[in-house]
């Protein structure tokens, strides 16, 4: 009896066998057949470009089992046409903007000048945190545009001896400085973020846009940051956030992600850098020479009177109605030189 | 002058790892850095097939165009070389690779791959041939010798082949049409397109090193 169902389950394998053969997968498995070669030109050699190849191997390093990847080819399109346009776009774009809106517009004036009296804006912690998130910023800025602009910039000027070192910095510098980065970036959201909750005031700064395009245009009232700032604020936490997390996916290859992932990463945080670097120079611009004033907030700390009643009254009525008048108010004096 | 190429016939290679081994042995290569690996399709199943993979040496590198400091060159053999003392270790060519040849030491480490390394066709790189720096950097120049790639010279089975490309397609269809089938040249048509079969006299770029 025992033979007889041995003998069964031996039919029954037999009888499978050509049913599991049908199943296998065209390609690998090979008989001769109907439609053997039978001259060399018949001979295919070129097999169609396939989809990605995985396969199993038996040495420790399991990534090597990926046998074609072709999405490689995207990336490189990527890399080498999309990002060169796309980066050069964004800020060559912004530049001729400011540019453009400088030569027209001008700086932005303070409207009665002046008046010499200081009023607190911005303390140690509050610059510490923008100046170690900015600093950060403008060295992987520069660094990154070296190691992806270069080759076409800086290699035909200064050859390649010279550029690798100076790209091997730049790598260097732009992993360290992502440390320093971060830790601005978090220092920046715990500090200001109470202030940059959007709210329905911002509406009216953004339908005049602040009065930036009125040459003698009412400010509207704002409090500690208004709408313009407070873009400038979130798409820095966002982007910063974006540029962070996948930058540190680059950095640690292989920990999350292959690198299909990294490919993707890389795309993500090329994009998002040409943006931020884009916003962050028009940033650069109203903090500097496009506003008169600006820079004290977060040089000295300390912008004049007027500035605040221009640009921030609401945030400027409260912080009088806490210290009382300027004139008498601890931390709110004349400036003695000027 | 051929335009040279590596054919892995994958109706013979029986996956014992001797390429592995043997380019790991000739060039000294440190643990870590697989120039060259056997890949299994279909482990285990039937239909099961293994294929050397290393450098496929492309008409038109996917790694020489990404690189940032523009380390790559293509000698007029077609071989894919690059040199170390311009690599700065991104990892963009290991991005852009479709057959993963790139190699970095100590991946793991803070933002810190080595300088790549990869499958030479064992003809060394910009340093003069046979020198000890050429030799610590990219391994034995057989190439300069007149020898051909090791992991193809001593493959058991004539699986791997290494040398002019017209010369192992022709090799390798004469084998099709003797066996009856043959699953074609894996990543030849990635590598050098159905089209775009490669110039063998079209001169390389050269070395390039300022």
């Amino acid at each position: 009896m025992k033979a007889f169902r041995h003998l069964l389950v031996l039919m029954a394998l037999l009888l499978a066998a050509p049913a599991l053969q049908a199943q296998e997968p065209p390609g690998l498995y090979k008989q001769p057949g109907p439609n053997s070669p039978t001259s060399k030109e018949q001979v295919q050699i070129y097999n169609p470009a396939q989809d990605q190849i995985m396969g199993r191997v038996s040495i420790p390093d399991y990534k090597l089992s990926l046998l074609v990847q072709p999405e490689g080819r995207e990336w490189r399109e990527f890399r080498m046409v999309m990002l060169p346009i796309i980066a050069g776009a964004i800020i060559l774009g912004i530049v001729a903007a400011l540019l453009l809106f400088y030569l027209v517009r001008g700086p932005v004036r303070i409207v009665g000048g002046r008046s010499g009296r200081l009023v607190p804006r911005f303390g140690t912690l509050d610059r510490f945190a923008h100046w170690t998130t900015a600093v950060s910023f403008l060295v992987m800025a520069l660094t990154g545009l070296i190691v992806t602009f270069g080759r076409w910039l800086l290699i035909p000027l200064i050859g390649h001896s010279a550029f690798t070192p100076l790209a091997e910095f730049s790598k260097v510098a732009h992993n360290f400085f992502s440390v320093p980065f971060v830790a601005g970036l978090l220092l920046m959201l715990v500090l200001w973020v109470r202030d940059n909750i959007p709210e329905r005031a911002d509406l009216v700064w953004l339908k005049t846009m602040g009065g930036l395009f009125s040459k003698h245009g009412e400010h509207p009232e704002t409090g500690r940051f208004n709408a313009g700032q407070k873009g400038i604020f979130w798409s820095v936490i966002f982007g910063g956030a974006a540029l962070a997390v996948t930058g540190f996916m680059l950095m640690f290859p292989f920990y999350v992600t292959g690198i299909g992932g990294m490919q993707i990463f890389h795309v993500i945080h090329a994009v998002v850098a040409a943006l931020l670097i884009g916003v962050i120079i028009a940033h650069i611009y109203i903090g500097s020479v496009g506003m008169e004033g600006a820079f004290d907030a977060m040089g000295s700390g300390e912008v004049d009177e007027n500035w605040a009643k221009d640009h921030h009254r609401g945030w400027y009525n409260q912080l009088r109605r806490r210290t009382g008048p300027a004139d008498t108010a601890a931390g709110v004096g004349h400036r003695a030189a000027e | 002058m051929a335009r040279m190429k590596f054919l892995c016939d994958a109706e013979r290679c029986i996956e014992c790892n001797a390429c592995v081994t043997a380019c790991k042995n000739e060039h000294e290569v440190p643990w870590g850095i697989n120039r060259r690996r056997v890949v299994t399709l279909q482990d285990g199943e039937p239909g099961e097939r293994s294929i050397s993979m290393a450098c496929m040496h492309c008409n038109d590198p996917p790694c020489a165009a990404v690189c940032p400091v523009d380390c790559f060159y293509q000698t007029a053999d077609g071989v894919v070389l690059h040199s170390k003392d311009l690599c700065i270790g991104c990892g963009y060519c290991f991005y852009a690779c479709p057959f993963g040849a790139p190699q970095f030491p100590q991946t793991t480490n803070f933002g810190g791959r080595g300088k790549m390394d990869k499958c030479t066709f064992c003809a060394g790189g910009p340093e003069e041939d046979g020198t000890q720096a050429e030799f610590q950097k990219y391994g034995k120049n057989r190439f300069a010798e007149g020898k051909l790639p090791l992991c193809a010279e001593m493959c058991s089975t004539r699986a791997l082949m290494a040398g002019d490309g017209d010369v192992l397609a022709d090799i390798y269809k004469e084998r099709a049409v003797r066996r009856g089938y043959g699953s074609g040249a894996w990543g030849w048509a990635t590598a050098y397109g159905a089209d775009d079969k490669g110039n063998a006299t079209a001169p390389g770029r050269g070395v390039r090193q300022s």
